[in-house]
């Protein structure tokens, strides 16, 4: 195993921030989410627990996001300053968490103690434990309705930072976000933007099932949401980059993007099953994942 | 003997005091779920448009986007009725502003049996058994209106969040001209022998006149106040029951999870004292006048003096001392 993680390329995180020309660094972010799909199946077979399914479904939006959009600095967590990202869908934790270390937040060695007691790194995000955890988040719902008031307080202060909140299957199931939807409607203020992971399995079954919520698009737009015209692809850095490019654009707030996943990326067998929402990694779905990973892995180092 | 002269209502004074703290407390923004009129949190709303939202009837939401002004350096006062706050609030106070120790005021308005004809759909009577449930939280039940406008001002200078329970009805001044409510500190309004009697929230006027009947049948009361249900002041629970030896409380509240709890638990760690509690029997009340209310569910001033008799006469005088 030990030889195993040393067999594919590490990307230094500092190297793709510093990249200037566009498709070179997407072509980098791409690889970087790829790359880190793999640490997170090593951490969760290792620890035997956590949520494979919505941290796969997210790597490319939280690699763009913290690698190219968010105004962050990774030594001052609490620059007042900073944009903000609350990842509602907190049972991405492994992800969130992986993206942090490699930005700077803390070490990477750290991520070996994912969900160990006396860890800072708790089973779901925890915002008094982990730099650069904006909020605590993991009970689904409470995203939208605390980055409402993130934008609220931008306002009053007259700061512009950006409020971003990551949603996925399981927020918009909960009544609080449908409140949140419409409060933030009603309130509207600048730069709070919606982006959802939009991945439709949950961990039940598919949502279509469990909780039908198309047409999504339209739900938002009869709630006075300024909704972007398409769904993007949430797995293509590029796309991703374009949808920022569009947020950018508005001026009618609030906004929301809708991204068209799929929970558990990058593995075949895993892809869009309900089943790998939280089931624990073992060794041999870990020795038949981990190949799988790391071919894709190299077809996209041919492009950077 | 206080001696009440003039009535006023809790909320009326909430609603004054947030006007009053405008300007000395910069930051301070008002939240309400559409009873803005009720609690009186409107008039700040008016004054001050751009610090107020009024979040509609959606309790869940208005608690987190508090949470979420909170993290941005701002004092979010969170107002709604006693009931909807605690219970259709309770997932966001708990997951977000409580387990992350957020300075967020809760004011819970129409409390106890105040919103009375409203009926049992109204009223609040678990709230401090929830809020109590909560980490970090902390819990004033102040006992008159000054004493809201004491703890609202204190709570806005706290680090993590509070709940304070605010009665709709007129009610008592006592305490005039007295130093001002301190959040985890008894006030002690009588010195007896004989008996402790600790008292939360509306009922303290009863008590204080409770007090005062038992004095002329010979039993010296030890009168506590206990406006800070947690962090409970139990060094001073201590000093009385250690004289006196058993101890009455007092509440408007469900008998489960309120003052007799907290109390209880203190004590029977610390010095295990005979207690008996007046409270609301576990039941739910019903419409009626605030008054008939009280009395009908058990919180009187006849039920105060009749349950502390018996507990006197169960114990004896003076059973701290031959412990």
């Amino acid at each position: 195993m030990t030889m195993e993680i040393d067999t594919y390329r590490r990307l230094d995180p500092s190297t793709v921030l510093a990249e200037t020309d566009r498709t070179k660094k997407a072509a980098a972010m791409q690889y970087l989410a790829q790359q880190f799909r793999v640490q997170v199946l090593d951490i969760l077979h290792e620890k035997g627990t956590g949520h494979w399914g919505g941290a796969a479904s997210a790597a490319e939006l939280l690699v763009a996001l913290y690698f190219d959009t968010l105004r962050a600095r990774p030594d001052q967590p609490d620059w007042p300053e900073r944009d903000r990202l609350v990842v509602s869908k907190g049972h991405a934790s492994c992800m969130i968490y992986t993206v942090l270390a490699h930005r700077g937040y803390f070490p990477v060695e750290e991520l070996n103690t994912f969900r160990q007691l006396d860890s800072r790194l708790q089973g779901h995000p925890c915002m008094n434990s982990t730099p650069g955890v904006e909020m605590s988040t993991g009970a689904l719902g409470h995203g939208m309705s605390v980055t409402l008031g993130m934008a609220l307080a931008a306002r009053f202060r007259k700061q512009d930072w950006w409020s971003y909140v990551l949603l996925g299957d399981g927020d918009l199931n909960e009544g609080q976000t449908w409140e949140a939807i419409m409060a933030a409607a009603k309130f509207a203020p600048p730069r709070l933007a919606a982006l959802i992971d939009y991945n439709k399995v949950q961990l039940d079954g598919p949502s279509d099932e469990i909780m039908p919520m198309d047409p999504l698009d339209e739900k938002l737009r009869a709630f006075n949401w300024n909704v972007a015209p398409k769904y993007f692809d949430g797995h293509s850095v590029v796309d991703i980059l374009d949808s920022f490019d569009w947020i950018r654009r508005q001026d009618r707030w609030p906004v929301a993007v809708i991204y068209r996943t799929h929970k558990g990326r990058g593995v075949s067998f895993m892809e869009d099953n309900y089943v790998w929402h939280g089931s624990p990694v073992d060794d041999a779905t870990h020795a038949k994942a981990r190949p799988e990973l790391l071919k894709t892995l190299g077809e996209l180092e041919a492009n950077l | 003997m206080i001696q009440p002269v003039r009535t006023v209502a809790m909320r009326d004074v909430f609603g004054a005091t947030l006007l009053a703290l405008a300007e000395r407390v910069p930051g301070m923004v008002v939240l309400d779920c559409d009873v803005a009129t009720s609690c009186k949190t409107r008039a700040f709303g008016e004054a001050y448009p751009d610090r107020f939202f009024n979040c509609g009837v959606a309790e869940a939401n208005m608690v987190d986007v508090a949470a979420g002004l909170a993290t941005c350096g701002l004092r979010p006062v969170v107002s709604t009725f006693a009931l909807f706050l605690t219970l259709k609030g309770a997932d966001q106070i708990r997951n977000t502003v409580c387990y992350n120790d957020l300075p967020v005021v809760f004011v819970g308005g129409y409390a106890g049996l105040s919103d009375s004809f409203d009926g049992p759909s109204h009223q609040a009577i678990t709230d401090l058994a929830v809020m109590r449930a909560m980490p970090n939280m902390v819990v004033v039940v102040p006992g008159d209106a000054l004493e809201v406008q004491q703890a609202v001002e204190a709570a806005l200078s706290r680090p993590g969040p509070t709940y304070i329970r605010v009665c709709r009805n007129p009610t008592p001044v006592l305490f005039e001209d007295q130093p001002p409510l301190e959040i985890g500190r008894v006030r002690k309004l009588r010195d007896g022998a004989d008996l402790t009697l600790g008292v939360c929230g509306v009922p303290t006027s009863m008590a204080i006149e409770a007090s005062e009947k038992l004095a002329q049948e010979g039993i010296g009361v030890d009168l506590l106040e206990i406006s800070t249900l947690k962090p409970l002041d139990v060094n001073a629970i201590l000093a009385s029951v250690s004289k006196t030896g058993k101890l009455l409380s007092i509440e408007e509240h469900n008998r489960y999870g309120g003052l007799a709890e907290a109390v209880a638990l203190a004590l029977a760690k610390e010095r295990p004292t005979k207690m008996d509690y007046v409270a609301i029997e576990d039941t739910f009340a019903e419409s009626g006048s605030y008054e008939a209310l009280m009395a009908k569910y058990g919180l009187s001033v006849d039920r105060i003096v009749e349950k502390a008799k018996a507990l006197v006469t169960s114990c004896g005088p003076n059973a701290g001392e031959s412990l």
